[in-house]
């Protein structure tokens, strides 16, 4: 085999990366190199620095240190059975190639993912060298995200915590039977353990010692995970249930929802799909909804009656559809719990209806002034000069909002 | 009239300057022509400096917004906002009322700015221009800004890459850092900057960071609009990347599956080399009661908690089952219920370190709650699946007694859990004809509504625990 260049590798393991959805830059702890001492700076937002033409946000250099894998996971385009091209980073490579792009201001940082190669603690201590190197050699201050491998000691995912901002471990599907069918060598209860862990270490550290001192901060923009959305049978309840569950349990920062992709050479055990991409909005839709606006899963999942949510409209509208009692709410009076389930109102919209009406009363044409989406408010609200009549209860209002009905695609 | 121009360089503070000159001398917003660097001279306005005046106060909120909105390409700005400040003066609730006409078009111009700043941090590109192994390296870019974002945003870059020289050059205005020092030029024509290495792989990157199964143009476009494509290097490739996209993912989907590789049965091999490796530990029942999945119960929790302590301890006690805590570390009586209980035991003359300590339930349930998580009851169907483990405990450390601790262990025990209060410090008969110490459990300690009560229970607690301690020292001597 010749030797490949470092164009062909990046080429194959930025391709190998893709199907992990986070790109988040955000949330972790304010820092710069103003001393002239390091290299870059995190200030708590995220910055996309591009976004390619499938709408994703290109925020981290996504790679993988190496696509060469022992597992065999029926989803994975890097699965052990599958024929593409392999490729491997050297630990200068990685680095040199985080640096360069920085420095043009192509990336805010890196994301380093991995093919379990030899063992599980041998590719974690490469990934942790790779981090040591750029954060205590190159004095690099950007943002670092390390997919941690679960079986890995817990030394060496204590250090990753200590050198990158954010550490992730994707449960991958929904159900710990799917995770058995179709990712054998994975197993659901290590993965929580890991995510467990993780989270007792993060803990611990936010205690200041008796003299006060802070000790250094693990993974200060927190865990995430991923689950691969339509490649089993599970319905939004089940992965929304799952979803709360990691939430509550481990204080994850984010679930990514990840619509099962086509990938390259798939695997004869689980058939390609057209990729769920509006089941996965909806998702997002309804995470947000349950994370923000003070839903419960119940309120959510129990609109329809297969347990998955609504493709056609979003979820919080099939919410205030199915309970039209509660409306019209007066924005003038009601309460801010009641005003975030109004469909079409964010949390701005609200907070900035509370304030103003501390002084007067809302018409209608303030509403639109505050940002609020009337097209889908008008229905739910009565303002002054305004009052939706028998909009609310008009049997044809889904209808309104609901895309028109049309033939089906062949895919 | 009075008219102002204000310089192209250093626009904020000069305006700040004005307008806080003009609202000290009472001049209303009519009397007033405001210009940038761009606006011709006008025949009717006079030319004089704006008064310098005394101490005024503003809100500290309108401030901040007009440090930002200052910088908007509507050559209206400036008389907007003193127009605003003007009304501010007499009615400083303004800057909280949202649907007011004026304030939402200052707000929107404030948006617009920090939209183009954040652009402008998202999409300026740098090519090297010195020798990339020069100690101190170089780099420049040329950057389209749509509003005057080149001044409020350089401080940025000035904290992200201090350690290298860097300017940004733009048709308004001009950053530039050397050495250390920030400085700002007016416009400047488009310069060559000559090529770079970097921008190769830049591209290479983005076209494999591609998926071109999830084509979704129309979410690209609008948050990175064709404006800016002209000073991108990656973005010469979109249009060719979205017409091959559907055939790319036609054949993804089309192509046969092949067979494995042929150096999969080797890897596999390996596999399970590290395998046995990972599941090595010796003690056998702990790993299996972790791999169980009796119940549904184990699918939520994290995992299960076996027992703890040393195997041949005269005492064993029972909980309920493991709490967030226990979850989370695997061990068992780690959280607030096990800290009372060893807090309680140390006072009652029991040693705890010498006892096996188990729950009744192996696996946490709970139910979600925002971030919380809340303890709830087993279920009788989950208590029975579970005692299958509890009976090989018992199996193993052969206690002489048990103390069964709340009513879920004493059902488990037992086989009856109800009127607990009633049967507390009283022996009744467990599996294998042991003797079971029936007690509170010390969550309820924690739990119960009113002090006294709580005290009254802890008081019984600790009764228990002696009887237990003095229990387990007759049979030492005995035996």
């Amino acid at each position: 085999m010749t030797k490949q260049s470092l164009d062909q590798k990046l080429a194959i393991l930025s391709d190998a990366a893709k199907y992990d959805a986070s790109c988040a830059s955000s949330g972790s702890t304010r820092r710069d190199s103003r001393d002239g001492k390091g290299l870059g700076s995190n200030e708590g937002s995220g910055i996309c620095h591009a976004y390619a033409p499938d709408g994703r946000c290109i925020s981290l250099l996504k790679i993988l240190m190496t696509n060469f894998c022992i597992y065999d996971c029926s989803y994975c385009i890097n699965r052990v059975s599958s024929n593409v091209p392999r490729a491997r980073f050297s630990v200068d490579e990685v680095v040199r190639l985080t640096i360069e792009f920085y420095r043009r201001n192509y990336i805010e940082g890196l994301f380093l993912s991995s093919g379990v190669i030899r063992s599980p603690d041998a590719t974690m201590s490469d990934m942790v060298r790779i981090a040591r190197k750029l954060r205590h050699e190159e004095n690099f201050r950007g943002y670092i995200h390390l997919k941690t491998i679960p079986d890995a000691a817990p030394e060496l995912i204590e250090e990753a915590g200590l050198l990158a901002d954010r550490l992730s471990i994707n449960v991958e599907l929904p159900t710990d039977a799917a995770v058995k069918q179709y990712a054998p060598e994975k197993k659901p209860e290590q993965i929580r353990r890991a995510m467990a862990s993780v989270r007792m270490v993060k803990d611990a550290r936010k205690d200041k010692s008796f003299t006060g001192k802070r000790p250094p901060r693990f993974a200060p923009a927190g865990q995430s995970t991923q689950i691969i959305i339509g490649a089993d049978g599970s319905n939004d309840a089940t992965v929304l249930g799952q979803s709360t569950r990691l939430y509550s349990s481990y204080k994850l920062k984010r679930v990514y929802y990840s619509a099962f992709s086509p990938i390259p050479d798939s695997s004869a055990k689980l058939p390609l799909i057209r990729p769920p991409l509006q089941r996965e909005h909806r998702l997002y839709q309804a995470d947000w909804l349950l994370r923000f606006y003070d839903f419960q899963l119940d309120e959510i999942t129990s609109a329809t009656r297969d347990g998955n949510l609504d493709l056609e409209i979003d979820p919080k509208l099939a919410w205030a559809l199915a309970h039209r009692e509660v409306f019209p709410l007066d924005v003038n009076r009601a309460s801010r719990e009641m005003l975030l389930r109004v469909p079409g109102f964010g949390v701005k919209t609200v907070n900035r209806i509370l304030t103003t009406r501390r002084h007067r009363m809302l018409r209608y044409e303030d509403l639109l002034r505050m940002g609020a989406s009337m097209k889908k408010a008008r229905a739910f609200v009565t303002a002054g000069g305004w009052t939706p009549g028998g909009l609310t209860d008009s049997a044809d209002l889904r209808a309104r909002f609901a895309p028109p009905p049309e033939q089906l695609t062949l895919f | 009239m009075h008219r102002v121009s204000l310089p192209r360089i250093g626009a904020a503070k000069a305006w700040r300057d004005a307008a806080r000159g003009f609202l000290a001398a009472r001049v209303p917003p009519e009397q007033i022509i405001w210009g940038d660097h761009a606006a011709a001279p006008d025949l009717f306005g006079d030319a004089s400096p704006p008064p310098s005046g005394g101490p005024v106060s503003v809100p500290r909120s309108f401030i901040a917004m007009a440090e930002t909105a200052v910088w908007h390409s509507d050559p209206e700005r400036f008389a907007r906002l003193y127009a605003f400040l003007w009304r501010l003066k007499d009615a400083p609730h303004l800057m909280t009322d949202r649907g007011d006409r004026d304030l939402a078009r200052l707000r929107q111009m404030e948006k617009n700015v920090r939209r183009c700043q954040h652009k402008m941090k998202a999409f300026v590109r740098f090519r090297e221009i010195g020798a990339p192994d020069a100690p101190r390296r170089s780099f420049a870019a040329w950057f389209e800004p749509s509003h005057h974002t080149v001044e409020p945003t350089a401080d940025f870059f000035v904290r992200r890459f201090a350690d290298m020289d860097w300017r940004i050059l733009t048709p308004d205005v001009s950053a530039i850092f050397e050495q250390g020092k920030l400085s700002f030029h007016e416009g400047h024509a488009k310069p060559d900057l000559p090529e770079d290495a970097g921008e190769a792989l830049w591209i290479t990157y983005f076209q494999n960071i591609f998926n071109p199964a999830r084509l979704m143009v129309r979410a690209m476009q609008s948050e990175m609009p064709k404006k800016y494509w002209k000073n991108m290097p990656e973005a010469a490739f979109i249009p060719q990347m979205i017409t091959e996209a559907p055939a790319r993912a036609r054949a993804m989907a089309e192509a046969a599956p092949t067979l494995p590789p042929a150096r999969m049965a080797q890897v596999q091999a390996q596999l399970a080399s590290h395998a046995s490796a990972w599941d090595g530990p010796a003690e056998d029942l702990p790993k299996a009661i972790r791999a169980c999945t009796r119940c549904p119960l184990h699918c939520h929790a994290t995992q299960a908690v076996p027992g703890d302590g040393p195997t041949d301890a005269a005492l064993m006690v029972v909980g309920e089952q493991p709490g967030d805590m226990e979850d989370l570390s695997g061990r068992p009586f780690v959280g607030p219920a096990g800290q009372m209980f060893d807090g309680i035991a140390a006072t009652a003359g029991l040693n705890r370190e010498a006892a096996y300590v188990t729950n009744a339930v192996k696996h946490f349930k709970f139910k979600p709650r925002g971030k919380r998580r809340i303890h709830q009851r087993p279920e009788t169907s989950e208590i029975e699946h579970c005692r299958w483990w509890l009976h090989a405990e018992i199996a193993k450390v052969r206690p002489s007694l048990i103390l069964a601790m709340g009513a879920t262990a004493a059902q488990s025990l037992t086989g009856n859990g109800a009127r607990l209060l009633s049967r507390r410090g009283s022996i009744e008969t467990g599996p294998e004809g042991r003797p079971v110490l029936i007690t509170l459990h010390p969550s309820y300690l924690l739990r119960a509504p009113d002090q006294a009560r709580r005290e009254r229970a802890k008081a019984q607690f600790r009764q228990d625990l002696v009887m237990a301690a003095e229990l387990i020292a007759e049979d030492a001597t005995q035996s």
